[in-house]
């Protein structure tokens, strides 16, 4: 046994060092600063300081603590869609606080501890690090979900994310300690070796599979455990619920990729099964409640549960494709859905909801940019070239092909032409109705800036997505 | 010695009763106490295996699980102070402003 702490683990975890640090920074500032609007600004700093040290860790393939986290590529490029997801996050708040006047310090620190917790998910390799770290990114989720405190709706978003939340993660924990018991240690690469000698249809394994799977897929929102996620989404600050939507959903599918890919990769073929159904179900589910939407919030919600289903696929294939294919789809996935949900909040105003598709109509007539911008980041959601979604679906879809799972696929893609439907209906109110006079738009810089980032990175990944496809396809090694 | 598997039956005993109370019961509170009750189950899985494979690893995993079962009760309780603000009602059946 050699010494447990080394000095070289903490530059190994320096990016999330920095944040926890940073966020602590920021609460102390909170006291003495009383132009909120300025600790946003420095918690987007503190986010860039984080990623020059996760910049100075591209390429490093490592261990830290005696193998409870590992550092390669595939934890870089997760690392990095939680920076950019948490940064464009902070820059659509800070106006949208103002006019729900809560803009308070710990938002901010707090947005910092839950990126903190997911860059040490997708490094986690150990049962224990993946607990505490997603147990820190749920906290301080519940926290902000809730963050109106009088507002009843985020009141009520919160508390129901927070019981299903832990339900969830009683369940997971359940499944933990029962692979803990079969292999006599909570290493991945144990597990697996463990669960590989025992046979195929072992009672304890298959229990310890199902509930572990139950819990993932309550934390992704799969269908059937995604009772939660409309009202959660519906009812949380609006920033937050785009950033729950894509670095949250991020976060759980790196954990995810890790768990079945390496800890119980020997039980393949029971969890395929099961994952097909899931992920079937998840689509279907999902496209087809968000057509009855009329609430803008709570259709993103059900495209968003349709969207994980989506990603499914690239796991059920669990070839190179496959994984390339989550990877660059949850990369894509957050630019887009981020542009959308940025004009879902510039649409929010002092004591308006804003969130009633009515609220659209007419847009194109009153602010004929910011309908453009939607309608692009709709299509790429819909997955149709030349936008960056349809290169994340076409990869997605080829790697069930690859696999022949060619059922899948076809499902795959009429689910994707169910959605068309939902997605133009906000065209169709934004383009062709007559504009009323509730139509109006908050902007400022920051979210101006975010609006233009998500539009460049989509039509550019659209366009040319080969950079972006090579760097996923560092991140994941053929063998995961 | 009580066997291992003693401790793996009151494990899941406990786990099933928890699953159930947050299943079936309508108070806040009771549903937060079955929670619990299921993490506490994971921890008795965790100390019997600890001591049937005599490591250390499962008792260390199980002090994780208290502290944060511990620092999720004092959020849970804090979003239901905040909710019980607005709305003085502890039955889940009431909170009701967003469905479908």
């Amino acid at each position: 046994m050699g010494q447990f702490f080394k000095l070289a683990d903490l530059g190994a975890i320096a990016p999330e060092l920095e944040l926890i640090l940073w966020g602590m920074g920021i609460l102390i500032a909170d006291l003495i600063i009383k132009d909120k609007k300025k600790l946003g600004i420095v918690a987007i700093v503190g986010l860039f300081v984080s990623g020059i040290f996760l910049f100075r860790l591209n390429g490093v393939e490592a261990t830290a603590y005696g193998g409870l986290l590992v550092i390669d590529q595939f934890a870089n490029f997760f690392k990095l869609i939680f920076l950019v997801a948490a940064t464009l996050a902070i820059a659509i708040s800070m106006k949208y606080l103002d006019i729900e006047r809560e803009n308070h310090g710990e938002y901010y620190a707090l947005i910092l501890f839950a990126t903190m917790g997911m860059m040490f998910m997708a490094g986690a390799v150990d049962l224990v690090t993946m607990y505490i770290s997603l147990e820190t990114m749920a906290i301080a989720t519940y926290v902000l979900v809730g963050f109106l405190r009088s507002s009843q709706r985020s009141n009520e978003a919160s508390l129901k994310y927070f019981l299903l939340g832990a339900f969830s993660s009683g369940i997971l924990l359940y499944g933990m300690s029962l692979l803990y018991g079969i292999s006599g240690s909570t290493r991945f690469i144990d597990i697996a070796e463990a669960l590989s000698r025992r046979p195929l249809n072992d009672p304890i394994s298959l229990m310890a599979m199902i509930t572990l799977s139950a819990g993932m897929f309550f934390k992704i929102a799969a269908v059937p455990f995604h009772q939660w996620t409309p009202d959660a989404y519906e009812g949380a600050p609006t920033s937050i619920t785009a950033y729950m939507s894509v670095a949250v959903k991020a976060a759980s599918f790196a954990m995810m990729v890790r768990v079945f890919m390496v800890a119980i990769y020997p039980m393949r073929p029971h969890w395929v099964a099961i994952m097909a159904a899931v992920s079937v179900m998840t689509m279907t589910v999902g496209n087809i409640a968000a057509i009855t939407q009329s609430n803008i919030k709570r259709l993103l919600a059900y495209s968003s549960i349709s969207h994980a289903g989506y990603v499914l696929i690239g796991l059920i294939a669990g070839n190179q494709t496959g994984l390339i294919a989550v990877a660059i789809y949850l990369l894509i996935y957050t630019f887009t859905n981020l542009g959308a949900w940025a004009v879902v909040v510039a649409l929010k105003r002092r004591d308006v909801i804003g969130e009633h598709i009515d609220e659209m109509s007419g847009l194109f007539f009153k602010n004929p940019v910011a309908a453009i911008l939607m309608l692009i980041f709709l299509l790429s959601l819909a997955g149709i070239p030349p936008t960056a979604g349809f290169i994340g679906k076409f990869y997605l879809f080829a790697s069930a092909i690859e696999t022949g799972h060619n059922t899948l696929a076809v499902i795959a893609v009429l689910n994707a032409a169910i959605s068309i439907y939902f997605y133009l209906r906000i065209v169709v109110a934004m383009f062709m109705r007559e504009p009323n006079e509730k139509t109006e738009l908050t902007y400022s810089p920051a979210l101006l800036t975010v609006l233009a980032v998500a539009f460049i990175v989509t039509m550019f990944i659209g366009i040319y997505p080969d950079p972006f496809i090579s760097m996923a396809r560092l991140a994941i090694p053929a063998g995961f | 010695m009580v066997p291992t598997h003693y401790y793996l039956i009151l494990g899941a005993a406990l786990f099933t009763i928890g699953v159930i109370g947050v299943l079936t019961r309508r108070n806040i509170m009771i549903i937060l106490m079955s929670i619990e009750l299921m993490m506490n189950a994971v921890n008795i899985n965790l100390m019997a295996f600890s001591d049937r494979l005599q490591q250390v690893t499962g008792q260390v995993f199980a002090i994780f699980v208290i502290t944060v079962a511990a620092a999720e009760a004092a959020v849970g309780l804090g979003i239901v102070i905040a909710m019980f603000k607005n709305k003085e009602t502890m039955n889940i059946n009431e909170i009701d402003l967003m469905k479908w």
